[in-house]
């Protein structure tokens, strides 16, 4: 904001979605740098899918229910917090910000984000964080089957359980479990949690309001072995 | 895509609403299927038999429709004709002679039941919920499909629900890759599908295991075994209606229960209109998890 900017308003505009379309919702908040908003409160989203999408500056958004397909898509320095919970893709592709859902998330939720945090208080259904290339995703409740495939970045964080096959194909991104794992993904393993671990865990813990403590998680993450094509295995491809 | 909605009453004082709840749920799923549309409701018990047949000339084939048939069968015939549609009330025992006797005459037999009856056709779900007058009708439980057609042509036949026993239909959001070969393995068993749709392959099987003595549940649970490829399945019997997901579970499938209804909806918008929605037990169903409810 330059200096000549008119000082940020305090109040909340309310955007209803039973008197508006959603393309005038997510065209008001994407106008937001050129408000004087930052603070936005969603109503009767009655499970619209694509809602609070592509957003780009440092705005809260409250969205008062539950949504569809790809809430909070492609965030950028927002905050978006969902009274409620999301269908399927819910962060995807987020690039900074903050997203979180009070209720449960449905699949691939947070795929291939690249940056920022998203919180889920409930659980997340299957391919929660796949591809992920940088978000941080911290889920209070359990994940589904197939979470974290092919993760190349960041942390996902799990207060619960995860389904099966967690983690396969994964590169580099750190996975915590405190609950129990179903079963491991192709190239996952179990790792040694080290200082650092549980200084990121502690951090991120903090930021979800996540009552856990880092001691009660395993770490798991890339065994490394199908970095490169091994020719003693050309027969199974 | 397509798009499943299901609504199972727990409470007798909703049965009235039953097809305008689920009316507005199957309109809400217009953008997952726009093709066709259909719903099977499943009324109070009829006095016999019903038979739900469809015919594209319904002023010519239906006048006099139960007359005929009566005198066939030798006992009255009652017929309610909705649009392209005719529900007949059978004389007890009559069934082969009347599936014979309507065959004949050129029309297609949707389903047959005691309590089940199918409205089905190509169109906008709110077209066909309108030519129907799916709004009016009343009953404990009932499924509808809204199809944006993969595996076979937009027609009629094609659109779903399929019904392939008494009181039994499915619906089926997904595709199957081994179809043709469950097709010819069942048709060896005597329960031949009448269309080239992928899902009436998949109702087949599940009457075929009913047939040979599984419940419901272990009907739904050998679809996990002997079908391959991308499956959300609501069936609906005389009783309840059960739901399963492949082990993918990449096709979407929503659930909510209050004291008065179990719904099922292939995304959460289905639910938006439904009374006490706010307060409801919201969940998505496991993969390859069989679930059903009856009365």
């Amino acid at each position: 904001m330059t200096a000549t900017a008119t000082a940020a308003t305090t109040d909340v505009q309310t955007l209803d979605m039973s008197e508006m379309e959603l393309r005038e919702v997510n065209a008001a908040l994407q106008g937001a740098p050129t408000t004087n908003y930052t603070q936005f409160e969603i109503r009767n989203p009655r499970g619209s899918h694509a809602v609070a999408v592509g957003l780009d500056a440092e705005i809260e958004v409250t969205v008062k229910g539950s949504t569809g397909y790809y809430c909070a898509g492609m965030n950028k320095l927002a905050t978006v917090h969902v009274e409620g919970s999301v269908g399927p893709g819910a962060a995807e592709n987020m690039m900074s910000g903050t997203v979180i859902v009070e209720g449960d998330a449905s699949q691939y939720a947070g795929a291939t984000g690249h940056g920022g945090l998203l919180v889920i208080k409930g659980n997340a259904s299957s391919r929660c964080g796949i591809s992920m290339k940088g978000i941080d995703i911290v889920v209070h409740g359990n994940i589904g089957h197939m979470s974290a495939f092919m993760a190349q970045k960041g942390n996902l964080v799990v207060l619960g359980d995860a389904g099966d096959a967690l983690g396969d194909s994964l590169y580099e991104a750190r996975l915590f479990v405190r609950g129990a794992v179903k079963s491991l993904g192709a190239d996952c393993i179990e790792k040694e949690m080290r200082p650092e671990h549980l200084e990121i865990l502690k951090d991120l813990l903090e930021k979800a309001g996540a009552d856990a403590k880092p001691e009660e998680f395993k770490r798991y993450g890339s065994a490394r072995k199908l970095y490169n094509f091994n020719i003693d295995h050309a027969d199974e491809y | 895509m397509c798009g499943i909605v299901g609504l199972f009453l727990k409470k007798d004082d909703l049965r009235p609403k039953l097809g305008d709840m689920l009316t507005d749920m199957l309109i809400t799923m217009t953008d997952r299927g726009p093709d066709s549309a259909g719903i099977a409701i499943y009324g109070d018990d009829s006095d016999g038999l019903k038979v739900t047949v469809q015919s594209d000339t319904p002023e010519s084939d239906f006048a006099g429709l139960d007359t005929a048939l009566g005198e066939a069968l030798g006992a009255p015939v009652a017929m309610k004709a909705i649009d392209t549609h005719a529900v007949l009330t059978l004389p007890e025992g009559s069934r082969d002679a009347a599936i014979a006797f309507l065959e004949a005459r050129g029309l297609r037999i949707m389903g047959l039941g005691e309590a089940m009856e199918i409205y089905k056709e190509i169109g906008l779900p709110k077209d066909v919920a309108a030519r129907f007058n799916l709004r009016a009708m009343g009953g404990s439980h009932g499924i509808g499909h809204t199809r944006m057609a993969t595996e076979s042509a937009v027609t009629t036949l094609g659109a779903h629900p399929f019904s392939t026993d008494e009181d039994q239909c499915l619906v089926h959001n997904g595709s199957l890759s081994n179809h043709n070969q469950m097709r010819r393995i069942l048709t060896e068993k005597g329960f031949a599908p009448r269309t080239e749709n992928d899902t009436e392959v998949a109702a087949c099987y599940i009457s075929s295991r009913i047939a040979e003595g599984a419940n419901l549940g272990e009907a739904l649970e050998g679809t996990l075994d002997d079908l391959d490829g991308f499956f959300t399945f609501v069936m609906g019997t005389k009783t309840g209606f059960g739901v399963v997901r492949d082990p993918i579970a990449c096709k979407p499938a929503v659930m909510a229960e209050t004291d008065d209804y179990v719904a099922f909806g292939s995304e959460y918008r289905a639910f938006a209109n439904l009374p006490g929605i706010e307060a409801a037990r919201v969940w998505e169903p496991e993969p390859a998890t069989v679930y059903f409810w009856e009365r």
